[in-house]
């Protein structure tokens, strides 16, 4: 049967609180931020399917996870799409599995293109991917999400300015921007400042919306789609919360690495509707 | 023993300049980038014939390591070129996370390696970065020793299926290795047959472990003397092979004793068969500006420190 995107949401973020209960450890409050997002774009924007994903992307719009510690939503998301058994989600950073803690291409997890946890890669990674395209002539689009707080690091900067410096206009990276990071919130920690003013000073075209909202992010994704290809890269800044969906886990950085208990599990699960059947545990 | 003719002087690193060139004109695959050195990575003659496929992006070497495994990733071969410092420590978890742990197949050109970078100093003289990319699960790491055999490595690089570590120098070096003398990876070349000792050099320190086994030699020492130009995969048994035979082994190298190739034969050895070793390296210590010739004498690593090394059993 055919999922409304707010039903496939919210079983991913059932997924999200299962997975890190059930290995007891874990990234829910950035993947909670960045599942409405995310959703989106696996079931809506991207022409890529579990039959034609290849890692070389070609002929194929291409996700880069810069922000690998929120491995669980990308998971769930590949699994609800069809890349692997959902039933697969249980083995998440046990012994042996393919779903590593953080993403890895190292045990050939489909619809994985490359590594990420280590912060500051992904969006040089999207870049050099983009300007490939270019020089292969496929006109397809190269998407990459970066955390905020991971806007912290000094390489966000350096991929910043070559890709304005290229003009690779068929990248459209996001900022999952939930003001959140382990050690509290963003503007106490490290202040980013005006993120939009910094990415237009970078020369990007910067588009912002509700991250939580599917009309919004349908909006937003048509209008980065007819703002690409125009000679600057573009950056998508979506406003988000994280932990959403769980009241008590909601708009706190105590969330981002640790996972809930199981009667805190429980207690979620009555918060977040169980629409496409929960993996088997 | 062979004569081993000095064609003339010529830097290692435009070795790689026109093994680049060559690989740019026969192989569509191949994007080379640097980070503001186009110049001294000898870099020009690429970037002339094919801008398309050449991009300097700036002094920001993170981005550039980012950007080749987004390339490779595409099914592009990115030579990435920079100083060797700057090629290494500086990117080592970039390189670690992004090429190694994702298998994407990067081409690390690095060029200054060594003390012999001269008069710029201990910032750019990495004498460490051997060790830090042999670490690296993986990683192939590749230290040819005269402008020939650094063109024929260039091409062996490209033809690898996988991340590789190309080392070479600054300084015009003899260049004595045949010109068109296909490199194979993961193989020592053998350049003399010996009892006595066995001597493994790599890079800038071949030409002076050749001198040094003339001189030995003529004192009637018989040396088994072996280009470690591949440094990983190590060739084990031609190494074991080697130390068998002589139960004396010299190992030179432009690099740190921690970490070096000195190092990963004596673990082989210890494992394999315990043999006494001299190492003709740096200890624990950074360089200073200088001469070339004359950092390399003052810091042991010349033809009179291996002689002495070899007759100290």
């Amino acid at each position: 049967m055919e999922y409304t995107l707010e039903q496939i949401a919210s079983q991913v973020r059932r997924d999200i609180v299962r997975m890190v209960t059930a290995a007891a450890s874990g990234h829910p409050g950035g993947s909670m931020s960045a599942t409405d997002v995310l959703t989106y774009l696996f079931f809506k924007e991207m022409n890529v399917t579990p039959e034609n994903w290849r890692r070389d992307g070609e002929g194929l719009d291409q996700f880069f996870l810069s922000a690998g510690h929120i491995s669980p939503v990308l998971y769930s998301l590949l699994a609800r799409r069809g890349y692997f058994p959902v039933d697969e989600l249980a083995t998440f950073r046990r012994y042996g599995s393919r779903l590593q803690g953080h993403p890895s291409v190292d045990k050939n997890l489909p619809g994985v293109n490359q590594a990420a946890g280590s912060l500051g890669q992904g969006l040089s990674v999207a870049l050099g991917a983009a300007v490939a395209k270019r020089m292969k002539g496929d006109p397809h689009t190269v998407y990459v999400l970066i955390g905020d707080g991971e806007s912290e690091e000094g390489q966000i900067w350096e991929a910043a300015m070559a890709a304005a410096h290229y003009k690779v206009d068929n990248l459209i990276a996001m900022t999952d921007w939930n003001h959140q990071q382990i050690d509290g919130r963003v503007e106490d920690v490290a202040g980013l400042g005006d993120l939009r003013s910094k990415w237009e000073a970078f020369g990007w075209t910067v588009l912002e919306g509700d991250g939580h909202d599917f009309t919004d992010i349908e909006r937003v994704f048509k209008e980065a789609r007819s703002r690409s290809r125009l000679g600057s890269p573009v950056m998508i800044l979506w406003h988000t919360e994280m932990g959403h969906g769980v009241d008590f886990m909601a708009g706190t950085c105590k969330w981002h690495g640790k996972n809930p208990s199981v009667e805190q599990c429980a207690e979620a699960m009555k918060q977040l509707e169980e629409t496409m059947g929960d993996f088997a545990l | 023993m062979k004569e081993y003719i000095d064609t003339g002087k010529k830097d290692t690193r435009s070795g790689f300049g026109a093994g680049l060139a060559l690989l740019g004109d026969s192989n569509p695959k191949v994007v080379a980038m640097t980070a503001d050195l186009k110049g001294s990575l000898k870099m020009d003659a690429f970037a002339a014939a094919h801008p398309d496929r050449f991009f300097d992006v700036g002094i920001a070497e993170a981005n550039m390591v980012g950007m080749a495994a987004g390339l490779a990733i595409a099914g592009y071969i990115p030579f990435i070129g920079t100083f060797a410092n700057f090629a290494t420590a500086r990117v080592l978890d970039q390189i670690r996370q992004s090429v190694c742990y994702s298998r994407t197949n990067v081409k690390i050109a690095a060029s200054h390696a060594g003390i012999t970078l001269g008069e710029d100093g201990a910032t750019h003289q990495t004498l460490e970065d051997i060790g830090l990319m042999r670490q690296l699960p993986g990683m192939v790491v590749l230290n040819p020793c005269d402008y020939n055999q650094t063109r024929a490595a260039t091409l062996a690089a490209a033809a690898w299926n996988g991340p590789v570590y190309l080392r070479f120098g600054r300084p015009g070096v003899p260049n004595f290795t045949p010109a068109d003398e296909p490199f194979e990876i993961g193989k020592a070349i053998h350049l003399e047959e010996g009892s006595d000792v066995s001597i493994f050099a790599t890079g800038h320190l071949v030409w002076e472990a050749i001198q040094a086994t003339r001189e030995l030699e003529a004192r009637g020492v018989s040396v088994d003397l072996i280009d470690i130009a591949t440094i990983k995969p190590l060739d084990k048994e031609a190494v074991i092979a080697s130390a068998r035979k002589t139960g004396k082994v010299v190992v030179a190298e432009e690099h740190l004793i921690a970490g070096g190739l000195g190092e990963e034969i004596a673990a082989v050895l210890a494992a394999a068969c315990p043999t006494p070793m001299r190492f003709v390296a740096i200890d624990d210590q950074f360089g200073q500006s200088g001469k070339p010739a004359e950092l390399m004498a003052a810091y042991g690593l010349d033809a009179a420190h291996i002689i002495e090394a070899a007759l100290s059993f």
